[in-house]
């Protein structure tokens, strides 16, 4: 883009990071002005991976869309499936039995713990820590192993029907994840030691890319970075969906509302996670893993909206429904596309070397951001 | 506010407001020269205070187009639903990116995957499809593409 450098005005620099560069973790493109070392705007470029995902749901039917989502935020693919699921199953009116809806909160919440963890060493990655991310992926594999034995696959798992899940689990499932609790346990205050206590990572991300509370609800930000803003906006508390209103857990909130606040919700919620994988994993109920449903869905007509909480944040699906077996019309509301709005806000007036730490404790996946 | 007591504030502010029946939250459509002020008072009202847009997009419905607002309140907790149709051929609406940021970019890509021109947008343009994009928007039931779409 040397024409642009060249058509700048007044002292100003356009820059441009990626499409491909390794910091933005995907082909996210951002058009960078600067005023020295200033950034002065920031303008996202998108579609670089966009598959029209919505475009694709609409001649699919409703069970053979559920597993176009998994490749929207791959890293939360089991939650997204669980969100059509959900969408399905309330149109429909389908009872889910209780075993299912528990194997899908333990498999939530698993999805989530892997995804903190992909996320804490990528980010440490971008800030210059390479050792964290071998530390991630070493317990994040065993979540892997997990899903593997139980669903066959390890990142997009396709695990979830309308009416509960495609298959049981694997009868060493409860042994290997109480293995995974202690290890986990065992392991994570490596995680504080070799980063949230370090003074170098601290001063790198201790008020950068501030984002107000009034800020983080205007630009529709959910999940972690609104919460480190001290926005109450946990779906799995405010609007409770399968067994969460029988768990006990709490909503993490920070109100820094910086990177380190941003930050630290991520880990304390990977404690929650923990602790409801603790509570479901002795009482998985007996029981059918699946709800009787006719071979071919139907919808009703009218309009359906679920949210479930990726790791990400809010996720909501929006079906328009004719009656038929394939939707009229489908929507993603992804955390991702929100989440990015607000980071034009938070990077003005900052250093250029700062926007790798806002970018990664914004947590984003471009996928799920151009769907 | 429980939903009852929302659909009789409604009625107040605009009264020309039509429900629609079913559903968990309260659908109202309005018409798209009301919206702007509408949406102003749904913001500020301060038994309301709609500040959190948690999705906004449209509707192909072949005879028009319908704008579809999700809006919830981060103070009270309740939620709302505003539609409005736009003709077929120049679908136009004012833009609410000055209420809710968030809207900005959603706006955007409504623009080029449905063609509704949001009046008075701070930077109406091309999102996610590529510089210099000519034909028909590709979320439009009438979209076609021989070379890249495959009919199942």
């Amino acid at each position: 883009m040397l024409e642009e450098v060249a058509t700048s005005t007044e002292g100003d620099l356009v820059i441009n990071v990626g499409p491909q560069h390794p910091a933005t973790h995907g082909v996210l493109h951002l058009v960078i002005t600067l005023n020295g070392e200033t950034i002065k705007k920031v303008e996202p470029h998108l579609g670089y991976i966009h598959r029209s995902i919505e475009k694709m749901c609409e001649s699919l039917t409703y069970r053979q869309f559920i597993y176009v989502t998994s490749r929207m935020d791959y890293l939360s693919a089991h939650i997204n499936n669980h969100a059509c699921a959900l969408c399905v199953e309330k149109a429909m009116q389908i009872e889910v039995p209780e075993r299912a809806q528990v194997i899908r909160v333990i498999m939530d919440e698993l999805t989530r713990i892997a995804s903190h963890e992909l996320w804490w060493g990528a980010m440490a990655m971008d800030i210059g820590a390479f050792t964290p991310f071998f530390h991630a992926f070493r317990e994040r594999e065993t979540i892997n192993d997990i899903m593997e034995e139980t669903c066959g696959a390890r990142l997009t798992m396709n695990y979830m029907v309308p009416g509960g899940v495609m298959i049981d689990l694997h009868p060493d499932f409860q042994r290997k994840v109480k293995e995974f609790i202690k290890l986990f346990r065992s392991k994570v205050h490596e995680y504080d030691e070799l980063v949230t206590g370090n003074i170098i990572f601290r001063s790198r991300m201790k008020d950068v890319g501030f984002l107000s509370k009034e800020d983080a609800i205007s630009f529709g930000c959910t999940g972690p970075t609104a919460r480190g803003s001290g926005v109450s906006c946990d779906i799995r508390k405010l609007y409770p969906y399968d067994v969460y209103n029988k768990v006990q857990f709490e909503e993490v909130l920070e109100t820094g509302g910086d990177s380190l606040a941003r930050y630290m919700v991520r880990i304390r919620e990977m404690h929650q996670s923990i602790s409801i994988i603790e509570q479901l994993i002795d009482n998985i109920p007996e029981g059918d893993f699946q709800a009787k449903t006719k071979a071919v869905l139907k919808l009703p007509k009218g309009e359906f909206y679920t949210r479930v909480e990726t790791a990400r944040g809010e996720l909501g699906l929006y079906i328009v429904s004719e009656g038929a077996t394939t939707p009229y019309r489908i929507k993603f509301r992804s955390p991702g596309f929100s989440n990015l709005s607000a980071l034009d806000t938070m990077a003005r007036g900052s250093k250029l070397g700062d926007l790798v730490a806002m970018m990664g404790t914004l947590d984003l996946v471009i996928p799920d951001i151009d769907r | 506010m429980t939903n009852e007591e929302l659909k009789t504030r409604i009625t107040e502010l605009v009264p020309s407001a039509a429900f629609e029946e079913g559903g968990e939250w309260i659908n109202v459509n309005v018409d798209p020269g009301e919206w702007p002020g509408f949406a102003r008072q749904l913001r500020s009202d301060a038994g309301l205070q709609f500040d959190y847009l948690f999705c906004l997009t449209c509707v192909d419905w072949k005879t028009h187009l319908a704008m579809v607002y999700h809006l919830s309140s981060t103070l009270f907790r309740h939620n709302l639903v505003v539609k409005a149709k736009l003709d077929n051929h120049t679908p136009q609406i004012e833009t609410v990116s000055h209420i809710w940021k968030t809207a900005e970019l959603h706006e955007r890509e409504v623009y080029e995957m449905f063609g509704v021109n949001f009046l008075n947008h701070p930077d109406l343009r091309l999102l996610i499809l590529p510089e210099g994009w000519e034909g028909k928007n590709p979320m439009r039931k009438d979209f076609e593409d021989p070379v890249n779409m495959i009919k199942l």
